[in-house]
């Protein structure tokens, strides 16, 4: 059995990031590699802060969850949504490339860390992000059952990680159009999404916008799962 | 720490001289940020409690703490993910008089404020007297909704949001500061948004 000790690492300093990968995940979303002057060590589930200075001394900074799995690398991947009007979230999609560097602190945030029991994500829209480190983890540490995933998205095209994310404990929920060969009907995440994939003992992990947060939970409330086993991390508008 | 290569920022030169730093004005917008799923709190199985270090705890039920003078508060509220709202009004009851009831003994100097929920979040004694805390029912003129931390939420507008503990069940007094749910996780102890007290060493 896979175990960690102590709990999730606490936020270290600020440090200068120097970007080394920019990649188109969907028409509104990027993923950036960062690469830090030390290595980081945070659990699955984590965030870290990104702060942007200008000339004039004025900044702005937001929480953006960790895509990739834990490790002993000095390298980490965000992905960010471009959100309408996000300060944040569009200059980062909009200007920067390879080569940049970016403040970042990290890692934030322990009730969303996953401490390697098994679990149930369920991911909506961007929700995936931090679900998609877990499940890369339980895959690196060859025990890809540890961590199965329900993830929705709205199309094909709107699919975060689309290759990388398949897998026998993936199931994916498409809400308005479905690609060729899906069995799945288009429409909404429903009780039977979350039981066909959530055997016996798992907590579960939801990450969404909040109207898709307040549904899974309900869905899981329902399913069966208490609501001390059920940790949310509600992803609002924080540009 | 380096500038951002191209960034300026946007709305330069009208930044709102109300808003702390690295804050944004949310608008019409209330965005929701709570770690648990949304509890639904019935009215009459609803209590808020003082204990610790205090004379004599007391327990209000709903009916109990709205027999109680009413206090108002206008302004604006911070959350630390950087989005602050103003003109906000708030119904409830001031933190002074729940204490006065109480009676808050010499040796209390800190609080942990807990919510039906199980969340916590500590507080220093003085950042919840002489007119700066509530408890509060309504907002805007309407009763709180599930979402915002009703029926009632603790409300302390001039720290970061995450210390006005929604779905509030309690405060306990303490003589020593007690860490609450996101403190042991890391952010700051106080949450002093003209601080920018986001995080614990801040």
């Amino acid at each position: 059995m896979t175990s960690v000790s102590g709990g999730p690492p606490h936020p270290g300093p600020w440090q200068s990031a120097t970007v080394t990968g920019v990649c188109q995940e969907t028409p509104t979303a990027k993923t950036f590699t960062l690469m830090l002057p030390e290595p980081c060590s945070f659990w699955a589930g984590q965030h870290v802060v990104v702060r942007l200075t200008a000339p004039d001394g004025y900044r702005a900074q937001r929480s953006y969850s960790i895509a990739s799995a834990p490790s002993n690398a000095a390298e980490l991947d965000l992905t960010v949504e471009i959100l309408q009007g996000g300060e944040v979230s569009g200059f980062l999609n909009e200007a920067v490339e390879v080569g940049d560097t970016l403040d970042v602190r990290g890692p934030i945030g322990g009730h969303f860390a996953w401490d390697l029991k098994p679990a149930l994500g369920v991911g909506g829209g961007s929700g995936v992000v931090p679900l998609m480190s877990m499940l890369r983890h339980a895959r690196k540490l060859g025990e890809p059952d540890l961590f199965r995933l329900v993830v929705s998205a709205r199309r094909p095209e709107d699919l975060y990680y689309s290759t990388e994310i398949q897998g026998p404990g993936t199931s994916i929920v498409f809400t308005r159009a479905v690609p060729d060969g899906h069995a799945r009907q288009p429409g909404r995440l429903t009780a039977r999404d979350l039981t066909t994939t959530l055997d016996g003992d798992r907590d579960v992990y939801v990450c969404g916008s909040t109207a898709f947060c307040d549904a899974a939970t309900q869905l899981a409330a329902a399913a069966g799962v208490p609501a001390e086993r059920i940790r949310v991390e509600r992803f609002g508008f924080s540009g | 720490m380096a500038l951002t290569r191209g960034f300026t920022g946007r709305s330069r030169g009208t930044r709102d001289p109300r808003l702390p730093p690295g804050q944004y004005d949310a608008g019409a917008n209330w965005p929701v940020l709570h770690a648990e799923p949304t509890p639904s709190i019935d009215t009459a199985r609803w209590s808020f409690e003082i204990d610790g270090l205090v004379d004599e705890p007391v327990r209000w039920s709903w009916d109990e703490i709205h027999a109680l003078p009413t206090s108002r508060y206008e302004g604006a509220i911070h959350c630390v993910t950087t989005w602050s709202k103003f003109g906000m009004r708030f119904d409830g009851v001031s933190v002074d008089t729940l204490l006065d009831a109480a009676g808050v003994r010499d040796d209390a100097t800190f609080a942990l404020a807990r919510s039906h929920t199980g969340y916590t979040t500590n507080l220093r004694l003085e950042d919840l007297t002489d007119g700066k805390a509530w408890v509060v029912w309504d907002v805007n003129g309407a009763p709180l909704t599930d979402i915002h931390g009703g029926p009632a939420r603790l409300l302390v507008p001039h720290l970061y949001f995450w210390k006005s503990a929604k779905w509030v069940s309690g405060l306990t007094l303490l003589a020593e500061d007690q860490q609450g749910f996101w403190e042991v996780r890391g952010y700051h102890d106080r949450g002093d948004p003209w601080l920018e007290q986001r995080y614990q060493g801040d």
